[in-house]
């Protein structure tokens, strides 16, 4: 009995500490590569987008090796920060917390704007809501709002859906659009929120249910559910997100996509992001659904 | 042949019989390591936030509230709904093949159980996410289908495996005497189940119930599809059919994100000690009850 017993224990010692091991990037620092591997990581809105670049500049790269992996762009800054990857992927600015991390563990952070993306709002293909302000989804998500009848819609409660707080996508919603851009309001998103690990999660939920209400970029967005026009004021035109509208800064929600470095670029790694910035990569964003930049930017901090 | 000296015979022993005994020292070594490990790591916690904002009702990170009675009440929801329906079909399930099933029905059903065990969570999330949440939601007409139930249904179902094979080897091992003396009393067949067979192999009933729990209460992947992952707070019966967050599944979600050493990082560390301290106790008190039923059973036997 009492052997059964302690192989009892570490058995379930197993299984809750399974979930508790952090997959800690290793502290010695970032290991001697060869210049023709480039670790990217970050952003799911971009992983899609960051994989075709990645195999379509390996068509005429073939001797540079490109791996591409998500996590949320929390997940990858803290690899960058920890030294694990050449490249972040971020659908939001670093934050200064994070800035000031990176130069603890002495790195120097080098920023590029390599696509913009709208972000839909989107409902059940059969729900009868078609517009909404910016405001109004503001009140949803803080459940000022909670039922689809005051928004001239059927009389049905509304089901928040979001992605996990570790998501940029998550992040960039609630500053633009909860809080509106005022950075001094401090509301957050209604604790009854759906929090879905994944874009594909939420298309799922939205599709199926009547009552949801999500938003993800447009990149993800599929026929299976229905968008909706967004207005800025609420007697503003309301704007339908598009490729074009997101580039003459006409739909609301839309937001730059970055990929961070570690200090000047090199090699394969500065050849690759010149090729990001360069005219066939923005085609590719186009094809995806994702919106070209449309001058080059690029900043260096920590100077 | 010769047979080997008594003194090689003796070393051979030893080196076995040493052998043993470091490899049981070594588990005690790693769950002390593996403690200590927690204990370091989350501990600090206590000094960078305040008790008050640790037990209290808000998770959202993002603006360093780090309330932690949504997950707890999560996960014990999620626990309690997954201990109803696996506990009763677990534990009948193992009386029937052992006890009554026909010997081809038991060569059957024993494989097929132990492949149930053997699916991934990971495909348990998706057949939750694609089947039974949106069934539930049409059913009972809830506004989502994500909620603790949802959970607790496919949680129950991935413990049912483990309790079964686990209790139906204990049924196994009481001797065939037992339910022979029991039916030579003239005791019905459900006397004989009921009232010795069970009893008897109590103890590792309760083992393969406790496995079953633990197994329930660490599961992360399929509670984070299927759950809705809202930290929202109880509120009675209902919050069976709500979105809930569990602790496994915000250690999962948020574990990639933090930088090491900060405090949501603590945060996280410390609810892996409450996950801990959960486990603890449940086989403290598991040990507690097989041991003490294992001496009254052998001093109603003797």
């Amino acid at each position: 009995m009492q052997g059964k017993f302690s192989r009892f224990i570490i058995f379930i010692s197993m299984i809750s500490f399974s979930a508790c091991q952090p997959i800690t990037p290793g502290e010695q620092g970032q290991v001697a590569r060869p210049s023709g591997y480039i670790e990217n990581k970050g952003s799911d809105t971009m992983v899609n987008l960051a994989l075709v670049w990645a195999e379509r500049y390996r068509q005429d790269h073939p001797e540079v090796q490109i791996s591409v992996t998500g996590g949320g762009s929390g997940t990858g800054l803290a690899a960058l920060i920890n030294g694990t990857v050449d490249i972040a992927n971020a659908s939001r600015r670093i934050k200064p917390e994070e800035l000031e991390q990176a130069q603890q563990a002495g790195y120097e952070v080098r920023e590029y704007v390599v696509a913009s993306d709208a972000i839909a709002v989107v409902v059940h293909p059969e729900n009868p809501v078609n517009q909404l302000t910016l405001e109004q989804i503001a009140r949803i998500y803080k459940a000022e709002i909670n039922n689809w009848a005051e928004l001239g819609g059927e009389d049905r409660p509304i089901v928040r859906v979001s992605r996990e707080t570790n998501s940029g996508t998550h992040v960039y919603f609630l500053e633009s659009v909860i809080r509106l851009g005022n950075s001094k309001d401090k509301s957050i998103f209604s604790s009854d929120t759906l929090l879905l690990p994944s874009s594909e999660g939420i298309i799922a939920e939205v599709r199926d249910n009547r009552n949801a209400i999500g938003y993800d970029g447009l990149g993800y967005i599929t026929p299976e559910v229905k968008v909706i026009t967004v207005a800025s004021e609420p007697d503003g035109e309301y704007i339908y997100p598009t490729v074009a509208t997101v580039m003459n800064d006409e739909y609301p929600i839309s937001r730059d996509l970055y990929m961070y470095t570690h200090e000047e670029r090199q090699g394969a790694l500065k050849d690759y992001i010149d090729w990001i910035l360069g005219e066939e990569a923005q085609e590719i964003v186009r094809e995806l659904g994702f919106v070209p930049i449309t001058s080059l930017q690029s900043k260096t901090y920590g100077e | 042949m010769v047979s080997k000296s008594l003194a090689t015979q003796r070393l051979d022993e030893f080196f076995i019989a040493l052998l043993i005994r470091i490899a049981g020292y070594i588990s005690i070594l790693f769950v002390v390591l593996i403690s200590f490990f927690l204990l370091r790591e989350a501990l600090p916690v206590l000094f960078q936030v305040e008790i008050g904002d640790l037990l209290g009702a808000r998770w959202y990170p993002i603006e360093k509230l780090y309330g932690i009675q949504p997950l707890i009440s999560g996960s014990l929801t999620v626990t309690i709904g997954a201990s109803l329906l696996a506990i009763p079909l677990g534990v009948c399930t193992a009386v029937y093949i052992s006890e009554i099933a026909p010997s081809w029905t038991k060569e059957v059903l024993k494989p097929l159980v132990e492949i149930l065990a053997g699916i991934p969570s990971v495909v348990l999330g998706f057949l939750g996410i694609l089947v039974l949440s949106p069934f539930l939601r049409e059913t009972f007409n809830l506004p989502t289908g994500l909620t603790a139930l949802t959970g607790s249904i496919l949680l129950g179902w991935a413990a049912i495996p483990t309790i079964v094979s686990v209790s139906e080897d204990a049924l196994n091992n009481v001797p065939v005497s037992y339910r022979e003396a029991s039916l030579g009393m003239g005791g019905t067949r459900w006397q004989t189940i009921w009232g010795v067979t069970v009893p008897a192999a109590r103890s590792g009933i309760i083992t393969a119930i406790m496995l079953g729990v633990g197994r329930v209460i660490g599961e992360t992947m399929t509670v984070m599809m299927v759950t809705g992952n809202a930290p929202t707070m109880p509120a009675g019966i209902r919050s069976l059919v709500m979105p809930i967050r569990t602790m496994t599944a915000t250690i999962a979600a948020e574990m990639g994100e933090v930088a090491k050493g900060s405090e949501h990082y603590r945060v996280l560390f410390f609810i892996g000690l409450i996950l801990f301290l959960f486990s603890l106790i449940i086989n403290v008190v598991a040990f507690q009850i097989s041991a003490r039923r294992i001496t009254r059973s052998e001093r109603l036997l003797s």
